[in-house]
Formats: C-alpha cells, structure tokens, sequence
C-alpha cells in the first residue's frame, strides 16, 4: 500500500523510500486455522471488506481507486464510504490500493480511471456499500462477543452500542473479529435524507502536507541511487529520432548515459536532472521531420474549413424535422462560423514518472489519473506480466486530463530498461510539456439559424468540423465511425444533451483529425461546444430582437433542469435590474457529465480591448452535492482554466510543431484578472451529476456574450489575445 | 563547491556556481517542498526568500545567493509553529492540487512581511504565481483574514 495521504493534523511527510522500493504485494493474507481469510494492510491491522481496514486506535484507513489532482475527490469519496460506515471522521485516512494489488484481487476496487468528472458518480454506489458492509461486520463482531442479536446494536462515530443493557465498544476493539465475518451479501444503503456527513463542506483531508512542502508529488520522488532523466521527443508529431552525437556531450557533468526511447525520442541520463537537461540542450540531434512537418494552423485551418460544406460527409449526432428545409423556405436567416483552437493542459507539474526494472520486476512511481492505464504501459513497456509489475501512485500536480495518457510512463519504463536496477526518474521540461501534449481538439463550427415571419426560431443546422478525441484515443468506442463524444453539449439524450427544443434541427460532426493528438482536456468537447451554441444563442436572440435570457427560456419549456440553473444565475446576478454604469452583462448553459450548469458574467471593456470581468455567478445541480465547500472550488476553478484558455490560451502549429513552449507564450490568468465567482448550488436529488469539468464550458460564452452586450462585436474565434483583446 | 545557507544551515553543495538555485535546492540540497513550474521565472512555483524578499528561484544562479540567507517553504515555520500563512491556508483549505502553494504560500508571507493589511490591490499587484487549479478567490480570502486576525 501506498500510504501517502496523512490525517488532516498529522504532519508526517509521504516518505519514499527502500522500504517502498522492496515492499511489493504490501497486503498479506491471513489464514488462520479453518476461519476465513484475513486481508491485512501493511502495517498488520485487518481488511474489513475490501474498501476498510480499521486500525487498534480506532483509525479507520479508506482505500481511494480514483486519484486526487487537486479535484477532491479523495475527500469526497472518504465522505461516501464514512458515511456509510459511521466512523468518527476525525480519525479517517485514506490510502491508495496499487493497480497491481487490485488485478491480483480481481479488480476488487473497480475501476481505477480519474477523468470526465466521473471519480465520485461513477463509483458512489460501491464505495457506499463498501461502507455499509463493514460497518454490519463490525456491528456483527460486536454483537457476537455480547450475545446479542445484531438488530439490537447501532453504531455511530465508530462506537458501537447495545441500547438494552447499555454496553459500548469501539471500532478498533472488533476489528479483528469483524475481518474474519463473512461480509454481507447485500446492503441497504441510507436515504439521502438521513445523510450527515455527504453534503457537508467538511475540511479536505490531504491540506497540510501542501502547505508545508512536504507531500510527495512524481517530480518529487527519491530512490536510493536514483538518477534523472531529460527527453527530447520529435517535436514534429509523428517523425522520427534519426541520430544524435553523442560524443558531442560525453565529458559533460553528471552525465551517465544517452539513450534512445523509442523511435521518436532521445534522453540523457545523469546524476541530477540539471545535469541531464544543460547536456540535452547540448546534445546535436538530427530528427526525420517526415510529412506531417509541412503542416501548419492554416493548413489545418483550411482543411477544417472544407469540412463545413454540406457537400461533405459528416456524422449526425443529433437530428429532428427537417432542418435544410426549414431553413430553405425560412423568412430570416442567420449563420455565423466558429472556431477554437488546440489548448494544452499545462499541469503546474510537467509530466514525469519514476522507473525501476530488473530482469524480474518492474515498478513505477507516478501521478496518474488512471492507474490501471499506468499498469497497462509498464507490463507492456517492460514486457514482464502483471504479477512482477506495479504503479505506485502519488500526488499529481494537476491532472485536468493530460495524466489519463501514460506516454511518459512508457518512456520512464523504456528508458529505465536500458539500465537495470537503477532507478531513473523522468522530468519533462516545461518546453518538452508544452510540445507533447495531448492537446484539446481543434475544431470549426458552422450554425444557421432559422426563423419564421414572427420570429420564432423554427430550424438549427449546428455543422462541425474537426477533430476527433475517441478516433485518436479510443478508437473501438466509435460508433460506425462517430465520434458520440464530439457531441456533447450538443447530443440528443444522455449526460451531455441539448437543452432547447427546436422544430427542426440538425447536428452534424465532419470528422477532420490532423495530425496534432488530441486528449481530453478539463471539459473536453463541451468547451467548444457550449461557446458555439451559446455565443450563437445570443446571435439568434440578437436578430430576433429579443433579451437574451428571454429568447432562451421560451426554448427550454420542455428542459426544466437545463432552464432551473439558467433561473438560478439569471436572479444572482441580477438579470432583471440594470447593471451598473458602464457594466454589460451575458449568460449562458449547457449540460455536461450529468450535471446542469449555467454562468453569468458582469464585464467593462474600456478602448474595446481592454476587459475587466467584475462578477461571474455559476450555477450548478450536479443532483447530489458530497462536499459543497469542495464543489465551490472546483467551479471557480474550472473559470480560472476555462477564462485563461479564452483569453490567453490557443496552441499553434508551424512546421507541423506546436509553437508555444512555456507560460510566456501560452499564459494562464493570474489573482488580479479573476474576481470571485459566485456559486450557487441547486441540487435537485435523484441522480449524481460531475462536478470538476461542467461548469467551464459555460464561463468563456458568458465573457463573450457580455463582450457583445458592451461593444456590439461578435467574437468568433479564440483566443482574445490573437485580437489584442485582453485584461485590462 | 558552493556554501549555501538555507534554512538557517549553511550546506557545502557540489554544484557549479552557474546552476539555477532552484535545482541546487531541490536536487542538492534536497528540498523538494519548491517546485518547478517553468523556469523562466514566469509561474512562481519555485519561489523563496532571499534575504527576507520573495525571489523565484529558477532565474538566481547559485554563485548569486552564496552568502545570502536562503529560506524555503520547508523553513517557513518556526520548529512545530506553522506561519501565520500555513495556518491561514489550511483553515482556510487553499490548495487544491497543491504544486504551486508552495511559492503561493512564500509570496504571500513576503508580502505580509512588508504589508502586514494589504489591500485587494497590493495583492493583485505582488501576488503574480500561477495557479493553473484556480485557488485565487481562496488565496485572496486567506490573506484578507491573516489582515483582520
Ligand atoms: S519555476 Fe521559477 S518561476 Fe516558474
Ligand atoms: S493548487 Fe494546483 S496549481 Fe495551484
């Protein structure tokens, strides 16, 4: 077990050691004489059901599947399990299972994956029963040892009571007995109503340690006789690594090794990273550049451009009446294209993973948002099957997506291949990171709109073009060749679906996939999605010569979620009032990752370039809030990415090379750009809505709509620096 | 050879005095709590105090901070007494993934150090780090109550 995450007042520092590097399997089994077996942690105390184990003291460890980036999600998911349990929440920690404990034990902690706002709705169920089931062990045990039918003893805060002779015992006194209970088939979990400690904005549980400088994040890790990696990969995507001088560097300091890594890259290995990157940077490479080098952002955007014509063929994602001919026989029409660029995730912490191989084992410490997918790359990096393979996972330093791929865990393996037994961690340089990303699609987006001769909005065309994330990533998920995530937002029914009703609409995705990969980025698809339909939203109300909020609503009739969250920002900011002086206002909704969402942003724009954003106000019913304090966070979170993408952000190609390559090209807003948003939570119950990436499709629409309302331009195209248009 | 006082001990490093201070602290003096962000001096991860001044210290060579008193985010405390910062951040639950506090939390104590009530605008102006998770409104409601405490 990776025990990384210390109780909210315990300062004791995540330390890496030899102990980690021999410990392996940390879990032992324990089979006494003809009982049950006896799961037990590292450190001896037992299992009770997969997801508990309860120390002596009382301490009650909660394994975490999922991965904390900085979302908390391990806070939250605790609150589920502990919930259920009714354990004292002052002693809870947490731990993380490895991948390759979970594949011996038969996936017994479910799925590993940390992305699309799924780490709390997906496993909910499970974690609570999870909960649920130890705490009817441990109840079970307690009752045993008096003799009592278990119906007659409750627990709450880790105690355990029999209410008719008045007995009481804790936790940590049965959990011995307890582990050795078979677990119940089935549990019942609590009505939400009778819930104490999921709603609650209780302190997350992994604070400290950032504070002082001691958690332990990838770039952090130290193994005994460890040495540093720098990469260079070819920075045309696609092209090879053709040869390298290494002569050239070979009485540099430090200098321990240049290896190959793969076909496409080259890394020096040295006794300190800066060592290995000053003899990187020195080091004379020759690259096979390949075709992909004559691409650039206008070739892209030409071909992009192509796909908007109806001559092409294209996916339909999302379709009702007769929209082409609606739009033919219409007494207005309105069409405006749109367009958004790559954006790279740019984690504060840049990629990196540290590798240890011998000829019969392989081990990998590193951020991960999916340790499973982690596990995947070292066995086949390796080559070693799953039993002599493990990840340990630490703290990411940001995740929003891009540490869902193991391309750097790969090469951290490949490279530590070539030097058995000594461990060699790999760090991307900031350059390296913002040159081998995973960037977000690019992507065009035509949109006609129809009214009739009482302006009523009769027919929609929404006609993308552009690139695929599922046919890069995760080809088997396409469906005929559709890409069903390219939707959303947009989409007929589902998670992500559309929130107005239109007589005839047709949605449309022309799939032009250039050669830039792309990744899931913090809201991925909705992004772009909710600024093409929302700033066009604004457009149609505009030639209907109706108030924008107004024109919406008599859309969402038959959406009362998607419409109830649009209410709840519309009174925050105070729609119906007048804005002060000089300020100008804009609205926008969307739905994704289960949750409703809506945003509003009060702006002044002085020179016409020159924005100040005074509020934002974020609604969200993501059907049940676990943790609202954490919740307020995370959408003011998601603003701070999603307005730095919009105002800031946009990755370029030249020579078929992205051409940002730190935060002087590609910056992120700082404090004295970004007001407080304002959140304001509008649970409705009944089914679990994401959190950590619906909101910031609704935060750059917002901005820009309240851009029009103030100066009458219509931005189409991101980023606003590319217009001189930024902060004021 | 470099003679580095961080932390109120001074350390003979082997390091070449060119090496960015960052590196020497984290790969040679062993101090990972500051953190690398860029290094060109533009995100602030990896800030410290030199001389009691916030410095980011990927674009300070190590032949520039001999003789200097260095103190990172591990020195921040006084023994078991986190700074009134530290405190603040976590009554506050700042951090969310937590890489850029670090230099966050060693900004804000320099500028309360010189600024003990800073105003909204003192702090847009000295508080510059990137914090790609978006802690701001939660940076800049625990420095406001550290102000009022
Ligand atoms: S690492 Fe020094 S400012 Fe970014
Ligand atoms: S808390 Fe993650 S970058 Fe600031």
């Amino acid at each position: 077990m990776n025990k990384h995450i210390s109780p909210r007042l315990n300062r004791r520092a995540f330390v890496i050691g030899t102990a980690a590097v021999g410990a392996g399997l940390a879990i032992g089994l324990d089979i006494p004489f003809g009982g049950p077996a006896v799961v037990r942690a590292a450190d001896g105390s037992p299992e009770i059901g997969a997801w508990v184990v309860v120390r002596p003291d009382d301490t009650v460890v909660i394994r975490i599947a999922r991965s904390e980036m900085g979302q908390g999600s391990l806070t939250g998911l605790a609150q589920l399990v502990a919930e259920e349990l009714e354990c004292d929440w002052t002693k809870v920690t947490t731990e993380y299972p490895t991948p390759g404990q979970s594949v011996a034990r038969k996936r017994v902690w479910g799925d590993f994956s940390t992305g699309g706002s799924r780490g709390i709705r997906s496993s909910q169920d499970y974690v609570r029963k999870g909960g649920a089931t130890a705490r009817v062990m441990l109840i079970q045990a307690a009752a045993d040892a008096w003799k009592v039918p278990a119906s007659e003893c409750t627990a709450a805060n880790s105690v355990i009571t029999h209410a008719p002779s008045g007995r009481t015992t804790t936790y940590g006194k049965v959990a011995e007995a307890a582990a050795k209970l078979t677990p119940p088939a089935d549990v019942k979990l609590k009505d939400p109503k009778d819930w104490k400690l999921i709603g609650k904005g209780v302190k997350r549980l992994d604070t400290v340690d950032k504070t002082t400088g001691a958690m332990i994040y990838g770039v952090d890790v130290k193994l005994p006789g460890m040495l540093n990696a720098a990469i260079k990969d070819c920075p045309v995507f696609g092209g090879k690594l053709k040869s390298f001088d290494e002569a050239k560097i070979a009485g540099m300091k430090g200098v321990k090794k240049v290896v190959k890594v793969g076909d496409t890259a080259v890394a020096v290995v040295a006794d300190t990273w800066w060592h290995a990157k000053t003899a990187l940077e020195a080091l004379p490479i020759v690259w096979d550049e390949g075709d992909n080098a004559k691409v650039s952002s206008e070739s892209i955007a030409k071909w992009l451009a192509e796909g908007l014509a109806d001559a092409q063929p294209a996916y339909v994602g999302n379709k009702n009446g007769d929209a082409k001919a609606a739009i033919a026989g219409a007494a207005k029409k309105v069409e405006a294209i749109y367009s958004y660029p790559y954006q790279n995730h740019a984690t504060m912490e840049p990629m990196n993973a540290t590798a240890l191989y011998t000829a019969d084992k392989c081990e990998v410490w590193c951020g991960t948002q999916n340790g499973e997918a982690a596990f995947a790359a070292v066995l086949e990096a390796s080559g070693l099957p799953a039993e002599k393979c493990d990840v340990h996972k630490v703290m990411l330093g940001g995740g929003f997506g891009r540490r869902g791929q193991t391309d750097y865990v790969r090469q951290a393996v490949m490279i530590a291949k070539q030097m058995p037994g000594t461990p060699v961690k790999l760090l991307w340089s900031r350059e390296e990171d913002m040159a081998h990303g995973r960037y977000h699609p690019i992507t065009q987006c035509k949109m006609t709109g129809a009214f009739d001769a009482n302006n009523n909005l009769i027919a929609l065309h929404y006609r993308l073009s552009g690139q695929s994330i599922l046919f890069s990533l995760r080809p088997e998920a396409l469906q005929n060749g559709m890409d069903p995530v390219a939707f959303q937002g947009v989409a007929q029914s589902g998670d992500a679906a559309f929130g107005y009703s239109v007589p005839n609409l047709l949605v449309e995705h022309a799939m032009r996939n250039p050669h830039v990969p792309p990744g899931f980025w913090r809201g991925v698809n909705v992004n772009h999605n909710a600024i093409y339909m929302e700033c066009f939203m604004d457009e149609l109300a505009q030639a209907a010569g109706q108030d924008p909020l107004e024109f919406r609503r008599k859309l969402m009739g038959n959406h009362p979620k998607h419409l109830a969250v649009l209410n709840a920002v519309a009174e925050k900011i105070g729609w119906n009032t007048p804005a002060p002086q000089g300020v100008y206002r804009g609205i926008a909704q969307v739905m994704g990752y289960g949750s409703y969402v809506a945003g509003a942003a009060e702006i002044s724009v002085t020179d016409g370039s020159k924005i100040k954003v005074h509020r934002i106000v974020a609604s969200t019913d993501p059907g049940y809030v676990v943790n609202p304090a954490q919740v307020e966070r995370q959408v003011a979170g998601s603003f701070v990415y999603g307005l730095s993408a919009l105002f800031y952000g946009g990755c370029t190609v030249k020579d078929g090379k992205i051409e940002q390559s730190n935060f002087d090209t590609y910056n992120s807003m700082r404090i004295n750009e970004m007001p407080k948003v304002e959140t304001v939570m509008v649970p409705s119950g009944g089914f679990w809505g994401g959190v950590g990436e619906p909101t910031i499709g609704v935060a750059a629409p917002a901005v820009l709509n309240a851009y029009f309302a103030a100066t009458g331009k219509r931005v189409r195209s991101v980023p606003l620096r590319d217009q001189n248009i930024t902060f004021a | 050879m470099a003679n580095l006082t961080i932390n109120g001990k001074t350390l003979t490093l082997d390091v070449e005095p060119d090496t960015p201070l960052l590196w020497a602290i984290r790969e040679n003096a062993g101090l990972t709590g500051t953190k690398y962000g860029c290094g060109i001096a533009q995100c602030g991860a990896c800030t410290v105090h030199i001389d009691g001044v916030a410095m980011r210290s990927c674009g300070i060579s190590v032949s520039e901070a001999e003789g200097k008193k260095i103190t990172t985010i591990e020195g921040l405390a006084s023994g078991d007494t986190l700074h009134k910062v530290q405190d603040a951040w976590i009554a506050q639950d700042v951090p969310q993934c937590g890489y850029c506090q670090s230099g966050m939390i060693m900004a804000v104590a320099a500028l309360l150090n010189e600024k003990p009530k800073p105003t909204d605008a003192d702090i847009d102006e000295a508080i510059t780090n990137i914090c790609r998770c978006g802690t701001f409104q939660q940076v800049r409601e625990a420095i406001h109550t550290i102000a009022s405490a």
